[in-house]
């Protein structure tokens, strides 16, 4: 058996990256965390139909098509963090504890100065007293090599529901 | 059930019991969901024979279907023999609707056409006529939007509309003035808010006065036209209505043009989007005469579907999921010809402000869960909530340079707020819920 360790270190590096992301949404070191995105991210995350299995290819709404939870750029991205720092956004005030965990990560393949990425994640959320919510999917990733590291330059976010269980989706996965 | 002492609507007074009572809410289900009209869905959702698309009426679970001769029906989705539910999917073409419990299945018409082991286990006895799928006693597909009653007394649609036609049309309206014109955006929004449906459905009924909540979007900024929630300068130059029509239980919040006022700039973050609807606004001054001053915002359709006219264009329904839930489904329009950057602009836009993803309406679902907790313990339930603004304030003979508009109106441009709207969704509410049948109703 041949161990590619190159692939290793990509594998190490990108791990490495979706943990510090974790780390700092959880921190709520939101500023820091929009740095983490390219100026042309998209950011997006699907509804789910509930279809016929021989049907799945229509299961998710379409990105730049429907209306989805998120389908987005880094402009709005950043006017949700503002929102999130007025002190007024009585969704997030108080604050929300979340938990974000990252696992499964897969490098799916890394060409030129992209590196596509699979992991699961499951968001724990919790607020005010007993107001909890477990949020649990795969995120498939592009990140780009920028000086000193990777940036996110788009994000797909697919959550294993249907009618979304939370009230509101006032954090960032 | 009398319902004196819990909601005295000339005092404004309405008690907390109604929203979190059991069995106020399980006389709701039966005299407000039971009897009223519902909408269940748009016609561009089914286009073909054989589709369908699963809805809800209060509790209970629908199918909206186009046959295979084109005709739509709105079915129980509930087999005759066991109640499973004879589809699970949430839209689709189909020949035939097969229970999976024990094989009953139905035509896209409701017919029982399949029985398994018919001839030998029943024999002669079954009689396949009396048990196709329950369908609805009454259908009407106004404008594209298909809406529903399980009762068959209930008056027709447009009478049960009555005069709030005129407002509830500016949503499906082309925004040139054009008849109909609109259709749906592909996926509906559908979530869970721990709250009673009636939060959702009066705050859309009518709510101008809850500009604290939406502080912080105002502040960052998510308009057309950069700044803001929405456009305000059409807004800010009109004249601000309260309609309600409390024997119908309908309300919008209304805008009136001054009759002499220029079409106010709007979409100012996207020049064709701007250009779009600038044209579209001068063709409906010729279309629709002095009428062109009129535009609409939020409403709520009696009980649960509740429009939002202009920005942004949706149509959301809040389904009852007992006294202390709501599960709701929300649908985006745009008029069906407007060119696809048009289209996409707003699609962002809607998704930016709306539903548990927007800016905006995260902060409404905050404050409607919280305000239904903290009003379920003993000591709570005994102070009713005030709903006195503006009490008195509002007039049947609304005129304007001799436009004259119908329904219960109050002017709140000075006031900036009023609960004219929300005392005209309990009257109503109030009326279903101590009427014996639609004879009552239809006084």
């Amino acid at each position: 058996m041949t161990v590619d360790v190159q692939q290793l270190l990509v594998k190490q590096e990108v791990e490495d990256f979706l943990y510090r992301e974790a780390e700092l949404l959880d921190e709520r070191r939101f500023e820091e965390w929009l740095e983490l995105f390219t100026d042309d991210v998209r950011y997006f995350m699907p509804m789910r139909r509930n279809v016929p299995a021989d049907e799945l290819a229509r299961e998710f709404t379409r990105e730049g098509l429907d209306v989805n939870w998120f389908d987005e750029g880094k402009d709005t991205l950043t006017r949700r963090v503002k929102q999130i720092r007025t002190g007024v956004h009585w969704a997030e005030q108080p604050p929300s504890r979340t938990c974000h965990m990252v696992s499964n990560v897969q490098v799916l393949s890394a060409a030129g100065d992209e590196v596509c990425v699979k992991s699961r994640f499951l968001l724990y959320r919790n607020r005010v007293e007993t107001e909890t919510d477990v949020l649990v999917g795969k995120r498939e990733d592009v990140l780009r090599r920028v000086a000193g590291g990777f940036q996110i330059a788009r994000r797909k976010i697919v959550l294993d529901q249907n009618v979304l269980l939370a009230k509101n989706l006032t954090f960032f996965f | 059930m009398s319902l004196d002492g819990l909601v005295d609507v000339a005092r404004g007074v309405i008690s907390r019991e109604i929203f979190v009572n059991e069995s106020i809410y399980r006389q709701e289900l039966e005299q407000v969901f039971g009897r009223a009209w519902l909408f269940i869905g748009h016609e561009s959702q089914i286009p073909k024979p054989g589709d369908f698309q699963a809805s809800f009426m209060g509790e209970e679970s629908v199918i909206l279907c186009r046959d295979r001769g084109g005709k739509i029906h709105v079915f129980l989705n509930s087999c005759r023999h066991r109640g499973m539910k004879v589809c699970r999917y949430d839209d689709g073409n189909t020949t035939e609707f097969l229970c999976p419990y024990h094989g009953w299945s139905y035509g896209t018409d409701g017919a029982l056409v399949g029985v398994p082991f018919a001839k030998d286990a029943y024999g002669e006895q079954l009689d396949r006529s009396r048990w196709g799928l329950i369908e609805v006693a009454q259908m009407e597909n106004y404008k594209g939007t298909i809406w529903a009653t399980w009762d068959r007394d209930a008056p027709p649609f447009l009478d049960y509309l009555g005069g709030y036609k005129l407002y509830f049309d500016l949503l499906l309206d082309a925004w040139d003035g054009r008849e109909g014109g609109t259709e749906v955006i592909g996926g509906i929004h559908k979530w869970l808010i721990p709250c009673n449906w009636k939060f959702p459905a009066e705050n859309f009924s009518g709510d101008r006065y809850h500009g604290v909540s939406h502080r912080s979007v105002d502040m960052v900024g998510i308009g057309p036209s950069g700044k803001g929630r929405r456009d305000m300068q059409e807004r800010n130059e009109a004249r601000w209505l309260d309609v309600t029509f409390p024997d119908l239980g309908h309300s919008m919040i209304a805008f009136l043009r001054k009759h002499d006022s220029p079409i106010a700039p709007a979409y100012q973050d996207a020049p064709a989007v701007a250009d779009y609807f600038r044209r579209c606004e001068e063709e409906r001054t010729r279309r629709r005469g002095e009428l062109w001053r009129l535009f609409g915002g939020p409403g709520t359709v009696f009980p649960n579907a509740s429009p939002l006219a202009r920005q942004p264009r949706t149509l959301a329904v809040w389904h009852p999921r007992g006294p202390h839930q709501t599960e709701c489904w929300r649908i985006y329009l745009v008029d069906a010809d407007a060119p696809p950057e048009v289209k996409d602009f707003l699609r962002h836009y809607y998704i930016r402000y709306s539903g548990p993803s927007g800016l905006t309406e995260q902060d409404d679902m905050e404050n409607w869960n919280y305000a239904h907790a903290a009003s379920r313990g003993t000591v709570a339930r005994q102070h009713p909530y005030n709903y006195e603004m503006g009490l008195g304030r509002a007039t049947e003979s609304f005129e304007d340079h001799g436009l004259k508009l119908p329904g219960r109106i109050a002017d709140v441009t000075v006031a900036n707020a009023s609960e004219n709207n929300q005392r005209g969704f309990y009257t109503r509410w109030r009326q279903f819920m101590e009427a014996k049948s639609w004879a009552d109703l239809k006084r």
